[in-house]
């Protein structure tokens, strides 16, 4: 009766990829890995990127695209959406992201995205080619998919299914208005005793299940044929073999020091979600090696007395430190549109991060973060051919993106906002 | 000579620049909104913008700010803002007229800070959106450090909130709802939406013709008794007589249809719809009766009534002759909504200049401030941000912003007080937990402070 759970879905199917052999010529091509190269070429074949330069012979049948004053840069990367688990975030029939119970590393954000979401046109239509979208709730909320976004099944989409499991590090939560503050209360006061109480708790529960999950681990290696199957613990066994990484969120100091500490003891490989106050850990983090998929830039400072442009300065200082820093928009939601994720990017750059990092965090820094830095994130020989080509500075709003290529194959730019558009311009 | 005190007065630190009469802003990149973009310099006397061009005589004694490389644009202003306020939503009545921001102003609120940091230097401060008629409005500038009458904006037209649509409905439906609303309140969809604020006007008119009645009798000499005042009516019966605008909330295309009729009905004006994210489907019947517009650059899909929302909103609406200003309705969004504004460039097409003016000038004739705020000309305010790169620009950072011609914000200051800010933060906390561990030393210590309370008259909180 043993059956082999371990749910990862066959990735390499090219399907969805272009079946044209196309060449795209003229343009300034902004590899991100390398050098620009002006007058430069890209030829796409089977999905991939065949090939890169100034010069490249016309292969027989092949489609050319002349793209005189433009430039071709890789598509972005968002490292935090909920891109098809959630169409309209208040209404509760069209949301997918978070169910009942604290450990729920079995289940799986690639089986409930909705590859027709009408956000996955209307977020390439800016240059976002592929997107983490991630569950949420609870302590271990379950496992994050990084997809293309494009296909019509997600075994079309998916580059990496799992990407990482998700866990949400229990931290002291006072009750609040909008569901709990993590800015402890009153030191003393019985509500804070309280939420100690269940923090502690909660603590005590992960670290229960991780040793639950070991010792499964452990008992199946050594077990018979007749050996019991638990699919919560199967589904841990990837994240003690190191091959999938924990993707922790944390945002204050204390929390992210602690949430160190723990994936240091339990030996995971953690990514920081968000970590809005990693600017206080960055020493620790570039010790350990730990990635940041950063906060919103746009987005108000944690404390009163914070300097107002902490959120903005932020990006650098992390990169200042060596810490390798993705950005993400963590939408869609009012404020959060997960096309706007260039914008974020360029937010930090006036503020200490240099153009072409920011540039970086976008691309080829997720890309590396989500164990696809050969497969995806810049314009190189044998990546997807996931491209963008735009009229200017991909980070700048005014930069009209002009057409995407994901996987090889010309994507349609048309989404339901231009669609309303066209009807009532002409009413 | 003139050159010389000019080169001298270059040299002192800005710090030392922040108050005075004339100032001269000068080598800007100067962006007026209305009068074109030039290579030049700003004159400000007595707060006031005395004259702007590419060549402008310094006059002695003036302080100058040289702006070289550097883009100065009319201050900010946000049409739709909760910052600065204590409280919001008055949500457990459908009609809540009688309350209003200027009560509740907080000056203190960091956002205000903040949203000066941004290049903000007006912002129209509304009632939540909790009831078809909500509270009173009040236009405030963000000037720091003031009181709380310091913030307000002298000789703007007051305003009241109206809400229409689902966070009005919501507090009809159980476990929704804004604010105190233990039991169901009135109206639940939007049919009862139109008829709450019908029944408020209809009354209003009822208390408009006491008063007008009371009027005539006493203008004929005749013995009358005064109707009693009503909190309530009073701020619609200005509404009625064009005395105060109508910022309405507002999303889908029915809905807007219905207040536009309703007004046109009792013969008043909404002056802005808010949000208004399907106006571009209405926008000829918006544009028809003047009224303007003040949306959300790109916000969509976040409940169902946003579900039709579309970038292309602003420009189009823009093209159909609508008055129309992008606005923040976030401290957050609104410490970039010179960005927020470019955004209307890449989705329909605005060319620069129509950009800036949905966080500038139109804004500023939305709130009827527009003689002055919202442009660089001659005679206005000398509310002014200055920016190192073009404002529309992903990458531009707000150096400098005046109000009233007064520095109020400052980068390099910003940044040079950080580590004495820093360090008078960390003495105060060492002073804490030293009290802290003393207290802890005398248990009995905490008791005694109670009883001591408790024999003051009125002790105990």
């Amino acid at each position: 009766m043993r059956t082999c759970l371990a749910v990862f879905l066959t990735v390499a199917s090219v399907r969805a990829a272009g079946s044209e052999v196309i060449l795209l010529r003229g343009a300034t091509v902004h590899t991100v890995s390398g050098a620009d190269i002006a007058d430069g070429a890209v030829l796409m074949r089977d999905g991939k990127i065949a090939e890169v330069g100034t010069h490249i012979a016309l292969p027989k049948g092949a489609r050319v695209i002349e793209l005189k004053g433009l430039h071709i840069y890789p598509g972005m990367i968002d490292s935090a959406t909920e891109i098809g688990l959630t169409e309209i975030e208040a209404v509760r029939e069209m949301s997918d992201i978070s169910d009942i119970g604290l450990f729920k590393p079995q289940l799986r954000a690639a089986t409930a995205v909705n590859p027709a979401s009408e956000h996955i046109p209307v977020t390439r239509a800016n240059g976002i080619t592929s997107v983490i979208t991630s569950p949420g709730g609870g302590i271990v909320a379950g496992q994050s998919v990084l997809m293309h976004l494009n296909g019509w099944t997600m075994e079309e989409m998916a580059i990496r299914a799992p990407a990482a499991m998700r866990l949400e590090f229990p931290r002291i939560r006072m009750p609040g208005r909008f569901g709990g503050a993590e800015t402890p209360g009153r030191a003393g006061s019985s509500a804070y005793t309280d939420a100690k109480k269940k923090y502690e708790q909660q603590l005590s529960e992960l670290n229960d299940f991780m040793e639950s999950a070991r010792r499964y681990r452990q008992a199946k290696a050594a077990a018979g044929p007749d050996f019991e199957t638990d699919l919560k613990l199967e589904a841990m066994i990837p994240v003690l073999d190191g091959k999938l990484p924990m993707l922790i969120r944390a945002e204050k100091e204390k929390t992210i020091k602690e949430a160190i500490a723990w994936s240091d003891k339990q030996q995971v490989h953690m990514i920081l979600e968000r970590g809005a106050e990693a600017w206080k850990v960055a020493p620790e983090l570039k010790a350990h090696n730990i990635p940041v998929v950063l906060p919103p830039t746009l987005r108000l400072p944690e404390e009163e007395d914070d300097p107002y442009d902490k959120p903005f300065s932020m990006p650098g200082e992390l990169w200042k430190a060596g810490v390798k820093i993705a950005f993400a928009s963590f939408g869609p939601g009012a404020e959060d549109n997960p096309r706007n994720l260039p914008y974020e990017a360029a937010a930090a750059v006036g503020f200490g991060l240099p153009k072409e990092e920011a540039l970086k965090a976008v691309t080829l820094y997720p890309a590396q973060i989500w164990g696809v830095g050969d497969e995806l994130g810049s314009i190189d020989k044998g990546k997807w051919a996931d491209l963008i080509v735009t009229d200017g500075d991909p980070l700048e709003t005014r930069t009209q993106i002009k057409q995407v290529f994901i996987k090889g194959a010309a994507v349609d730019l048309e989404n339901k906002h231009h669609r309303l558009y066209e009807k009532y311009l002409i009413r | 000579m003139k050159r010389c005190i000019v080169f001298l007065c270059a040299l002192l630190p800005t710090t030392l620049l922040a108050a005075g009469d004339t100032t001269v802003i000068r080598n800007a990149t100067v962006l007026t909104v209305t009068k074109g973009t030039f290579q030049g310099s700003i004159l400000i006397r007595d707060g006031k913008i005395v004259e702007a061009g590419e060549k402008v005589l310094v006059p002695d004694g003036a302080r100058v700010i040289d702006a070289g490389g550097q883009y100065v644009m009319p201050g900010i202003i946000d049409c739709h803002s909760h910052i600065a306020a204590d409280s919001i939503n008055e949500g457990a009545v459908a009609v809540s007229s009688m309350v209003g921001i200027e009560d509740v102003l907080n000056p203190d609120d960091p956002d205000i800070y903040r949203a000066l940091a941004g290049g903000v230097t007006t912002a129209n401060i509304l009632h939540g959106s909790a009831n078809p008629i909500g509270g009173k409005c009040q236009v405030i500038k963000t000037r720091w450090g003031k009181d709380a009458q310091g913030l307000i904006f002298e000789g703007a037209m007051p305003g009241i909130k109206f809400a229409l649509g689902e966070n009005v409905k919501r507090s009809g439906s159980p476990g929704g709802g804004f604010g105190a609303s233990p039991g169901l309140r009135y109206p639940a969809s939007r049919m009862g939406v139109e008829d709450v604020i019908r029944e408020a006007f209809t009354e209003a008119r009822a208390y408009q013709k006491e008063w007008r009645d009371y009027q005539a009798k006493l203008d004929r000499h005749e013995q009358a008794v005064p109707p009693r005042r009503d909190l309530k009516l009073e701020p619609l019966v200005e509404v009625l007589e064009g005395k105060r605008y109508v910022h309405a909330h507002c999303y889908r295309a029915d809905e807007i249809m219905m207040l536009l009729h309703v007004a046109d009905d009792f013969g008043f004006k909404i002056r802005t719809l808010q949000h208004v994210l399907e106006g571009y489907k209405v926008a000829d019947e918006i544009a028809a009766r003047g009224t303007g517009a003040s949306t959300f650059s790109d916000w969509w899909a976040y409940k169902a009534e946003a579900f039709d929302a579309i970038p292309y909103n602003t420009a189009l609406m823009v093209r159909k002759g609508v008055l129309v200003s992008v606005n923040s309705d976030s401290a957050e969004l609104m410490r970039h909504l010179n960005t927020e504004a470019a955004k209307a460039m890449k989705y329909g097409g605005l060319n620069e200049t129509e950009a800036l003016s949905l966080v500038t000038i139109n804004p500023a004739k939305q709130l009827g401030i527009e003689k002055q705020v919202g442009s660089i000309e001659p005679g206005k305010d000398a509310d002014l941000t200055i920016y190192d790169q073009h404002p529309l620009s992903n990458y531009a950072k707000v150096t400098k912003v005046f109000i009233d011609g007064q520095l109020y914000f400052d980068r390099d200051k910003d940044l040079e007080e950080r580590p004495g800010k820093e360090a008078r933060k960390k003495a105060l906390l060492d002073k804490l937990k030293a009290q802290d561990k003393k207290e802890r030393k005398k248990p009995d210590a905490a008791n005694d402070k109670d009883d001591k309370k408790g024999e003051e008259p009125g002790g105990g909180e």
